[in-house]
């Protein structure tokens, strides 16, 4: 089962996609043309038969509907972990995260809307001080999860991000000036 | 007695005549309204004509209504969808608000249109569909009127609705319209040929073009409709009626002359609010159409699937669910199958349909003569 599988995506019954790998050309028993019209019709019918199979199936079991009636089922709602919303900056019980303050998301966002602001901490030693990430540029395409060799960003599952300030959409990700946890 | 006494007595005798009259022998209404009119025999036929003609109105709209609200509900939980929600209930006043809103919605018409053509074509399906449904057998005695060429008058006059695409296709000015309206055209004039070869096999084995005698023909049963009773030959010309209907109804897979990829929205591009709907209605209307003359050449029509629950005056309920079979048919095809190109689709009819349809057409000549029926 792939991954996109798991979280029910996609139909289980994917018979209608599956291909069975072409032949090539030469290996292919030569037909003669009446057998090749009759394969033609009946393998087409076959093929719109595991179609109408598929539709019927989802059509007979409503319990593999994906839509969800969204501002009704605000308490119960289910969220898909691919989904992306917004970055966000897991922290331990301690308040630590995985931020070495390298800036190659910095780098990696093609906004501009990450800003690593690091620090020296009392041995001299490089640290996050401010993790400073604008969320009015951020277009939420995860490059810079995708560029993060610690796993110190992820993509949030927050969408309801609407406010009336603009200002309030400056964020700064980092709970505390951090250290790399040991 | 007061004038509305007179009118609610006389509702109290229609009901009366509705649920309690014999039906097996003639349309309990029309002999009610015959009996107050007595001797002046023009008033109660124009006051037959008028209930008929409301009548089939109210199927019309209503139907069309029904079938656009099911059609949304049955696409959206085949592609895992919930389809229509928020108006009312699971939706069900959503095609009554669509209605409302395309009712008030301007009518808007391009600068450059023909103002006559524009303005003829969305009426020209619509008068089809109102023509054919005319001679709809219902039920036994449930039928405005019994022409004694009905299939005949049927397939003439389906051939209405093509005609009205094109004119308006070619009225509104767009090329997009133009294109749909010219690819339509040659899918019908194709489709109808095979269609009518499916009908001619009916007509052939049944002896029959009065759809009343064609319907009194598959009497007895399950097995002594068309589609079962001449073995395996049924089925599969039915499959061809339903293939060649699925193409006279711009259905998808056939959905050539509305393809949205391609042609914007294809002959109705230019047409909004009402007329937009009337195009709507009409090919909704048409549907149940097709579904009905399915019912009547091959399910046996208003004859129940064993003749012991055959009741008079209740046959329109096994019709109506024969109906909604072939419509849910209908839908099905049109959620699952993708649409088809339109070099592949006349090389479907003129190279597989035709030649097919012609050679099950002599097959059933073969079956008649020799006599190899199930059934009766």
């Amino acid at each position: 089962m792939t991954e996109v599988d798991k979280h029910g995506s996609r139909p289980q019954n994917l018979g209608a996609f599956e291909r069975e790998p072409e032949k090539q050309d030469e290996e292919k028993p030569k037909q003669g043309m009446i057998a090749r019209y009759c394969s033609l019709i009946f393998g087409g019918t076959k093929s719109l038969l595991t179609g109408m199979k598929v539709t019927i199936f989802t059509f007979l079991n409503p319990k593999s509907t994906v839509t969800q009636q969204y501002p009704e089922n605000k308490d119960t709602l289910e969220m898909k972990e691919r989904f992306r919303g917004q970055v966000i900056m897991p922290h331990n019980e301690d308040g630590e995260h995985n931020c070495t303050a390298c800036t190659l998301c910095e780098k990696a966002c093609p906004n501009g809307s990450i800003n690593v602001l690091p620090t020296k901490n009392i041995a001299g030693k490089k640290i996050l001080g401010k993790y400073i990430y604008r969320l009015d540029t951020c277009t939420i395409c995860a490059l810079c999860v995708e560029a993060c060799p610690f796993d110190a960003i992820r993509m949030g599952q927050d969408f309801e991000l609407a406010t009336l300030n603009k200002d309030s959409l400056e964020l700064v990700l980092n709970k505390k000036e951090g250290r790399w946890k040991s | 007695m007061s004038f509305f006494g007179t009118i609610w007595d006389g509702v109290g005798e229609m009901f009366d005549a509705i649920f309690n009259g014999d039906w097996s022998k003639e349309n309990q209404i029309g002999a009610t309204v015959r009996g107050w009119c007595g001797e002046n025999e023009t008033l109660a036929d124009w006051i037959n004509a008028g209930i008929s003609l409301a009548t089939l109105a109210a199927i019309a709209s209503l139907s069309a209504m029904v079938l656009v609200y099911f059609e949304r509900k049955v696409s959206g939980h085949m592609q895992r969808r919930l389809g229509p929600m928020r108006t009312g209930p699971h939706g069900i006043f959503q095609t009554l608000a669509d209605g409302i809103k395309l009712f008030f919605k301007e009518g808007f018409r391009p600068k450059s249109a023909d103002f006559f053509t524009y303005y003829l074509a969305p009426f020209i399906p619509m008068m089809g569909s109102f023509m054919i449904l005319a001679v709809i057998p219902f039920d036994q005695h449930l039928q405005v009127a019994n022409p004694e060429l009905g299939i005949i008058y049927v397939a003439a006059v389906a051939g209405l609705a093509g005609f009205g695409l094109i004119i308006g296709a070619w009225g509104s000015n767009n090329k997009y319209s133009l294109l749909s309206g010219m690819r339509s055209g040659a899918q019908m004039i194709s489709y109808e040929v095979s269609l009518l070869l499916a009908i001619l096999l009916i007509v052939l084995v049944s002896g029959h073009t009065n759809l009343q005698e064609i319907i009194k023909t598959q009497e007895g049963g399950i097995f002594n409709w068309w589609i079962f009773k001449l073995p395996v030959l049924g089925l599969i010309s039915f499959v061809f009626f339903i293939i060649t209907t699925n193409a006279e109804l711009n259905r998808t897979p056939f959905d050539l002359s509305e393809a949205e990829s391609e042609l914007g929205a294809g002959f109705h591009t230019e047409y909004s609010g009402i007329c937009f709907s009337m195009f709507f209605l009409a090919e909704y209307v048409n549907m149940l159409i097709a579904a009905s003359l399915a019912t009547t050449l091959f399910l046996g029509g208003w004859h129940a699937p064993h003749p012991g629950l055959d009741y008079p005056g209740l046959g329109w309920l096994w019709f109506g669910a024969k109906t909604s079979c072939i419509i849910f048919l209908y839908f099905w095809f049109r959620w699952t199958f993708p649409r088809l190109r339109i070099d592949q689709m006349m090389d479907f009819e003129w190279r597989f349909l035709l030649p097919a349809s012609m050679v099950s057409l002599l097959l059933a000549g073969v079956f008649m003569s020799m006599g190899w029926y199930i059934g009766d």
